[in-house]
């Protein structure tokens, strides 16, 4: 029982009236590991995640969650799942103790050890000296370490975390990971969705998501090493010039501006492709280092989601 | 060249710097708002129409109809023919005969009718003579248009008497209980009891969970073991109490300044409002079902209000009004408890008296609280 995967979702689709917002998802999400949902905004990562829950009741498709079905057995699930809200929906006029021992409470967590677990939790996630401070007047970084808090205190087996760091600073995100890695280590589950390349290249697993429709699944190091364009990075003093030219070639599937440089992926077919897109610049008169490069995850996110739309 | 007019009509705006393009943004984008809120859209035509229809149909102040029990001591053909004559003037329908003026009392304070006809065994005698009014009318004075109704009946003119009526005076004495002094506040704060629960318990539950599902808590907590049972349960529990400490400031203040008697059992008058503020809260669970925001909610208590205030019998006889109003009012539950709190309070009854009102309260709640527990799925859609 234990051995089955903590995640099995075959077809799973919900629609919204005329629009599917889940299209037919199929994947596997192994155990003690940290899974990422990556999509742009609307392509269907919470309304998954949603369904995965038993919040949301599937238009076809079926899944498993900790070897139960749901949105059958979902209210089976509710003490082994914690869900961690892309909008924060503690009570912001609780206080930060009041909220965590409300949700203490609500799992009923002995009180004993409902106070030990939230002392815990306060000190471990730094919330010890804002214990008494209503939730409601906590900076994004303090109520996200809460809401996180919240939805690990019954020690759930399996971890949705949707959006978890959007309005949090860098430094943040950093501890914020330390602390998903330690849960992680601890043998919990995590499937965390995100639209941050840095986060996602830290997870286990990677399931991209583009309109609804699942187009990549795989480490993210398979991931950057089997993308089937070659990647090529062109520096210069005139990107905009440089793209103009190279977004007329015809083996170059798309252009994409990277801080101060250029990745073409270019079709695979074309032999020599950094010497070919050299001279196509060179004939149009604009200087530019032109290098064939490893691929990122960020040319992973482009390759995949653009096959979809030109197919 | 600006027209002297058009000059003159711009200026107060260019001195307060009122642009009239954003106040017209501001305005459109409001009624944009306006026209996707169906229910609010709905209020506004819905509002009007009730009230009108309430106040136009159901609500009569010239009271007909009322219920009324008949001791006929004296069995003459002139007594006889003095109730039927009280009953074809339309303010009274005989609904008992009974024995003795201790029955029609007993009749009045379980609420079953409103007059008493007390006709004694020497009525013949005092028709002839002119020392003594030949009957009695026993009123229910809780209720002020009805003790203005029985006026107006007590002086019905005796049919065949020798005597001219001006001789005779008055046919009825008019014998008001409950409220000699015919005081208002005395009729209107027990009942009062009952308008501010609707309002408050009504409003209190709806809020509580439309509120949360507006600050997306609700998606949180469906998560968690809470079961749909235990959440509505948790949410009535504090405002029982709430309700509780209104119904005894209103009797606390109504007994100290406005003199309110308070003749029955306050025990009884404690059970009496539970069981009202019970069903009024799980209709404000069911109306959380419905609304999308705490407005709406707030629409919704105002639309079950308004007829509850006007068809319950608080503001107006329940007997004076149509067969229509009548059928809707004992779908409400403020009409059970304003009949139960006036009878304990005002009339000294006990529950085994008066106590039928509370089975249409438990009914209303058993059928709200279903209602609301289906709709209400651990579900977002
Ligand atoms: N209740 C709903 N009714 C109608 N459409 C919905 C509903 N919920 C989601 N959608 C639509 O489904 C699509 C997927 O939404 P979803 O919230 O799952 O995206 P997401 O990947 O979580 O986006 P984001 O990164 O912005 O949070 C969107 O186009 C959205 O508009
Ligand atoms: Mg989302």
């Amino acid at each position: 029982m234990n051995d089955a995967p903590a995640i099995e979702a075959t077809n799973l689709t919900r629609r919204f009236g005329a629009l599917t917002a889940v299209d037919h998802v199929t994947m596997v999400v192994p155990r003690a590991q940290i899974y990422g949902f990556l999509g742009p905004n609307g392509s269907g990562k919470s309304t998954t995640i949603r369904m995965l829950c038993g919040l949301l009741e599937p238009s076809e498709g079926e899944a498993r969650v900790l070897g139960l079905e749901v949105p059958r057995d979902a209210e089976a699930l509710r003490t082994r799942i914690g869900y961690m809200t892309q909008r924060f929906s503690l009570y912001e006029d609780l206080t930060v103790r009041e909220n965590l021992e409300f949700i203490g409470e609500v799992y009923s967590i002995p009180r004993r050890s409902r106070r030990e677990r939230v002392d815990e939790l306060l000190a471990q996630y730094e919330l010890a000296d804002r214990a008494g401070q209503y939730a409601g007047t906590m900076s994004g970084g303090q109520r996200q370490r809460l809401a996180l808090a919240a939805a690990v205190l019954h020690r759930p087996e399996l971890l949705f975390l949707d959006e978890p760091t959007s309005a949090v600073d860098p430094q943040s995100r950093r501890d914020f990971w330390e602390s998903l890695f330690a849960l992680c280590d601890a043998g919990t589950t995590i499937l965390v969705s995100t639209h941050y390349m840095d986060e996602a290249e830290r997870c286990h697993a990677l399931a991209i998501l583009d309109s609804g429709v699942l187009v990549a699944t795989g480490s993210p190091r398979r991931l950057m090493d089997e993308i089937p364009e070659t990647v090529v990075e062109i520096e210069g003093d005139d990107l905009r010039a440089a793209r103009a030219v190279l977004d007329d070639v015809d083996a170059v599937a798309s252009v994409a501006q990277l801080g101060t440089r250029l990745h073409a992926l270019v079709e695979p077919g074309l032999d020599e492709p950094a010497l070919r897109l050299r001279q196509h610049l060179a004939a149009a008169g604009v200087a530019a280092r032109v290098e064939r490069v490893a691929a990122s995850l960020e040319d992973v996110f482009v390759s995949a989601t653009r096959e979809r739309r030109a197919p | 060249m600006i027209s002297p007019l058009r000059a003159v009509a711009i200026s107060p705006l260019r001195v307060l710097k009122i642009s009239p393009l954003r106040v017209s943004a501001i305005a459109n984008k409001e009624v944009r708002q306006l026209r996707r809120d169906r229910l609010t859209f709905g209020m506004i035509v819905g509002i009007p129409m009730l009230q009108m229809m309430l106040f136009g149909y159901a609500i009569n102040t010239d009271v007909r109809h009322l219920r009324a029990a008949v001791a006929d001591l004296a069995g003459t053909q002139r007594s006889r023919l003095l109730v039927a004559d009280a009953e074809a003037s339309q303010v009274v329908d005989v609904v008992r005969r009974v024995e003795s003026a201790e029955q029609l009392e007993a009749l009045l304070r379980a609420g079953e009718i409103h007059i008493g006809l007390f006709i004694p065994a020497d009525f013949e005698r005092r028709v002839q003579g002119a020392v003594r009014v030949p009957a009695q009318l026993l009123v229910d004075g809780s209720d002020p248009l009805v003790l203005q109704s029985a006026r107006g009946l007590a002086a019905l003119p005796v049919a065949g008497t020798p005597r001219r009526q001006a001789e005779i005076g008055d046919t009825f004495a008019v014998r008001a209980y409950y409220n000699p002094e015919r005081r208002s506040e005395v009729q209107i704060i027990p009942g009062l009891i009952g308008v501010i629960l609707t309002m408050t318990m009504v409003l209190f539950t709806a809020v509580a969970v439309v509120r949360e599902r507006e600050r997306g808590n609700l998606e949180l907590l469906i998560t968690t073991p809470v079961r749909t049972i235990e959440l509505m349960i948790g949410k009535i529990v504090p405002y029982v109490a709430i309700g509780l400490v209104q119904v005894t400031l209103v009797l606390v203040v109504g007994s100290a300044l406005f003199r309110v008697p308070i003749r029955g059992s306050l025990l009884d008058a404690y059970l009496a409002a539970l069981a009202f503020i019970i069903a009024s809260l799980s209709f404000g669970l069911l109306i959380s079902t419905f609304a999308r925001n705490q407005f709406q909610a707030a629409q919704m208590t105002i639309f079950f209000l308004l007829p509850s205030i006007l068809l319950s019998g608080f503001m107006f006889p329940f007997d004076g009004m149509p067969r229509a109003a009548q059928i809707i009012a004992e779908a409400l539950p403020l009409t059970h408890f304003v009949r139960l709190i006036r009878g304990v309070v005002l009339r000294g009854a006990s529950l085994t008296e008066i106590g039928a009102d509370f089975l249409p309260l438990a009914i209303f709640f058993a059928v709200t609280l279903s209602v609301a527990l289906l709709r209400f799925r651990k579900r977002l859609d």
